[in-house]
C-alpha cells in the first residue's frame, strides 16, 4: 500500500466511523436502531466472507454460529445475578466456537458443494435441538432476558441505553472489521487466498491446507458468534428462528449483494438488503413477499454483476 | 434388560408396519433425489430449488385438483407444467452461469428458492392446503387400517423411476442424456445439443420433483415450507448414494427412510430427522464417495 493509498483508506475509514458515531444525535430512534442492526448483520455477513471470499467456501450454516452465540449470551444473563456484560460475550463466544469448532472438523474435509451441503445440515442439526428441547431453551418460544450494565462489574458502570448499545456495536463491528483486514493481510490470511485460488498447489508447497481450514471456519464461526452476541443484546431475546437456515441464507446474499472478498462489501450488501426491504415494506405494506423481488435482485446480481455493488474496489481494499 | 426381554418387549407390529411407511417414504424420496441426481450428474448443478419444484408441484396439483376434481389429471398437468417451468428456469438463470465457479450455480438456484417459496406464501397462505387421496380402500394390518393409496403411491413411484431407466438406457434421447454427462466436450463433438441436453434433464428432473410433489400431498399438508424439508433430505440421500449415481440414490433413499421410521417408534417424528443427519456425517467421515457405489479406482 502506497503513502497515498494508506492516508485515502484511514481517512475514508475515519470519515464513516465518525458518521456513524456520530449518527445516534441525529437520526429518529427507529432508524439509529435500525442503523445499530445492519451493523450487526453487517458483522455476521463478513465473517461469512472470510469464507466465502477469502477461502472459497460457501458456508450455509452460519445461522448454527450466529444462534449459539445468541443462546450462550441468554445462558449467562439468565443464570448469573446480576447480570455481567462480559460474562454474556464470553459465554456467547465459547458457545460459538465450540459449534464451529465440531461443524469445522467435519466438514472441511469436504469441497464445494459438499461443503456447503454439510455446513447447512450441521446448522439443521442445532435447529432441531434447540426447537424440541423445551426446557432448555424455550422452544418456539426462545428465552427472553434484561440487556445487563453496561462497563466493568465492580468497578464502574452505567445503564446500557440504545445510544450506548449503537456506540458499542460501533466499536466491536469496527474492531472486527481491522483485526479480521489485519488476519487477511498476514501470512495466513495469504494462504487461505490461496486455497481459494487453488487448493492442490497450496497442498503441493507443503501447507496442511485442511488445518488452515479448520481455522478459516473457527476463525468465521467465532466472529458470527460475536454478531449473535450483540443482536441478543439489542433485541433481548434469543429465539429459534435465528438458528433457521434462513439466516444463512440471507448472509450469502448480504456478501453476494455487497462484494464478495473485500469485509466491507457485505456490510455494505446487509445495508442494502435491508433498506431494500424497509422501503418495499413501507411502499406495499408489511405482507408484502420481499424475497421475491429481491430473489429476482439477487440472480440478477449473479449473473450480471458477480463482483457484487462494492467489487470495483476490491483490489484496492486488499492492498 | 437382558436380550430376551428386550426382544419380548419389542413392538414386532410397528416394527413392520414401520417398515412399510419407510419402504413408501422412500419409494417418494428417491423419485425426488433421482432428478436432483440426474441434474447433478449432467452439468455439476446442485439444485437449491429442487424442494421448490417439489411444492410447486404439489400446489399445482391442489389447484387443478380444485378445477377438475380428477386427481390423475392434476398429477399430470402439474408434471408437464414444472417440467416446462424448470426448462425456463434453467435457460434464464443457469444457461448464463456455464463456465462460471460452480457455486455460482448454487447461490442462482438458492434465489429462485427464495422466490418460490416467498410466491407460495403469498399466493395460498401459510395455512396448510390437503389432497384427498383418490383411492380411499384400506386393508387391516395388525391394528391398524392401511390405506392402498400408499402402496400405490409406492408402485408409481416405482414406475416412474422405473421408466426414467429404460429411457435412459434405451432411448435415443436418453443415451444422448448419458453421453453429456461422460464428456461433455466429446458429447459435443459427436453433434449432440449439448445445451439442449441440459436444459432437458433439468426439466425431467424438475418434472420428477413435481410428480412425487402431487403423489405425497394427500398423505402430508401442503405449505410454503415442505420444500426444504425435502430438498435437504433428497440432498443427504444423493450424497449417501453417491453423487450422480441413480442406483445409488434410489438405495440411500430407501435406506435413510427406513432409518427414520425406525427411529421414530422411540423418539418423535422431529427428532428422527437427526438419524438421517448422523448417516449424512457418517457417509462423509468414512466413505465420502458414496454408501452405494462400488470403491473408485
Amino acid at each position: 500500500m502506497s503513502k497515498r493509498d494508506k492516508i485515502l483508506f484511514w481517512g475514508g475509514f475515519g470519515v464513516i466511523f465518525a458518521l456513524l458515531f456520530v449518527s445516534p444525535f441525529v437520526l429518529p430512534p427507529f432508524w439509529q436502531r435500525f442503523l445499530t442492526e445492519i451493523l450487526i448483520w453487517g458483522l455476521l455477513a463478513m465473517s461469512s466472507d472470510i469464507l466465502i471470499g477469502y477461502t472459497g467456501m460457501v458456508s450455509f450454516g452460519h445461522s448454527a454460529f450466529f444462534g449459539l452465540g445468541m443462546y450462550g449470551a441468554a445462558a449467562a444473563l439468565l443464570m448469573v445475578r446480576p447480570a455481567n456484560l462480559l460474562l454474556a460475550l464470553a459465554c456467547g463466544l465459547i458457545a460459538a466456537a465450540a459449534v464451529a469448532a465440531v461443524v469445522a472438523y467435519f466438514s472441511t474435509r469436504l469441497r464445494d458443494i459438499y461443503f456447503a451441503i454439510t455446513t447447512l445440515i450441521f446448522s439443521q442439526i442445532f435447529y432441531v435441538f434447540i426447537f424440541t428441547s423445551t426446557e432448555i431453551t424455550g422452544g418456539e418460544n426462545g428465552l427472553a432476558f434484561r440487556r445487563p450494565e453496561f462497563g466493568i462489574p465492580g468497578l464502574w458502570s452505567v445503564p446500557f441505553t440504545n445510544e450506548m448499545l449503537h456506540w458499542f456495536v460501533l466499536a466491536v463491528v469496527a474492531g472486527s472489521y481491522l483485526i479480521l483486514r489485519r488476519i487477511m493481510h498476514s501470512p495466513f490470511g495469504m494462504v487461505l487466498q490461496s486455497i481459494r485460488e487453488n487448493e492442490p498447489r497450496t497442498r503441493a508447497i507443503g501447507y496442511a491446507v485442511e488445518r488452515y481450514k479448520i481455522a478459516a471456519v473457527m476463525l468465521s464461526g467465532l466472529f458470527a458468534g460475536l454478531a449473535g452476541v450483540l443482536y441478543a443484546l439489542q433485541n433481548k431475546f434469543a429465539a429459534p428462528d435465528f438458528v433457521f437456515f434462513l439466516i444463512s441464507g440471507e448472509t450469502i446474499i448480504y456478501n453476494v449483494m455487497g462484494g464478495i472478498g473485500t469485509l466491507v462489501g457485505p456490510v455494505v450488501g446487509a445495508a442494502a438488503f435491508l433498506l431494500l426491504r424497509e422501503f418495499m415494506g413501507r411502499l406495499f405494506g408489511d405482507t408484502f413477499p420481499y424475497l421475491i423481488p429481491l430473489g429476482f435482485i439477487f440472480i440478477a446480481i449473479i449473473i450480471f454483476l458477480p463482483q457484487g455493488l462494492l467489487g470495483f474496489m476490491r483490489r484496492w481494499l486488499n492492498k | 434388560m437382558s436380550v430376551f426381554s428386550f426382544v419380548q418387549n419389542f413392538p414386532w407390529e410397528l416394527f413392520l408396519i414401520q417398515t412399510l411407511n419407510g419402504v413408501v417414504t422412500g419409494m417418494i424420496l428417491a423419485l425426488i433425489a433421482s432428478g436432483l441426481t440426474l441434474i447433478f450428474g449432467i452439468m455439476d448443478v446442485v439444485n437449491f430449488a429442487h424442494g421448490e419444484l417439489f411444492m410447486l408441484g404439489a400446489y399445482v396439483g391442489v389447484v387443478v385438483l380444485a378445477g377438475s376434481g380428477s386427481f390423475w389429471l392434476a398429477l399430470i398437468l402439474a408434471t408437464a407444467l414444472v417440467g416446462i417451468f424448470g426448462a425456463a428456469m434453467q435457460i434464464v438463470t443457469l444457461r448464463p452461469l456455464i463456465g462460471r465457479d460452480p457455486l455460482t450455480t448454487i447461490l442462482a438456484t438458492f434465489g429462485v428458492s427464495l422466490i418460490l417459496q416467498n410466491y407460495a406464501l403469498w399466493q395460498f397462505g401459510p395455512v396448510a392446503r390437503k389432497i384427498s387421496e383418490p383411492i380411499t380402500g384400506q386393508f387391516s394390518l395388525f391394528y391398524l387400517e392401511y390405506p392402498y393409496y400408499r402402496l400405490l403411491i409406492a408402485g408409481l413411484s416405482a414406475a416412474i423411476i422405473g421408466g426414467f431407466w429404460l429411457f435412459l438406457k434405451y432411448g435415443k434421447y436418453g443415451i444422448w442424456i448419458r453421453a453429456t454427462t461422460q464428456d461433455r466436450v466429446m458429447a459435443q463433438a459427436m453433434g449432440i445439443p449439448v445445451p439442449w441436453v441440459h436444459t432437458a434433464a433439468f426439466a425431467i428432473g424438475a418434472a420428477m420433483a413435481a410428480a412425487s410433489g402431487v403423489l405425497f400431498a394427500p398423505l402430508v399438508a401442503v405449505n410454503h415450507t415442505m420444500g426444504l424439508n425435502w430438498v435437504l433430505k433428497a440432498f443427504i440421500v444423493v450424497v449417501v448414494g453417491g453423487m450422480g449415481s441413480l442406483g445409488g440414490s434410489i438405495a440411500a433413499a430407501i435406506f435413510v427412510s427406513l432409518l427414520e421410521a425406525y427411529a421414530s417408534i422411540w423418539v418423535s417424528p422431529s427428532q428422527a430427522v437427526i438419524v438421517s443427519f448422523v448417516v449424512l456425517i457418517f457417509t462423509l467421515l468414512f466413505r465420502p464417495t458414496g454408501l452405494f457405489v462400488p470403491t473408485p479406482k
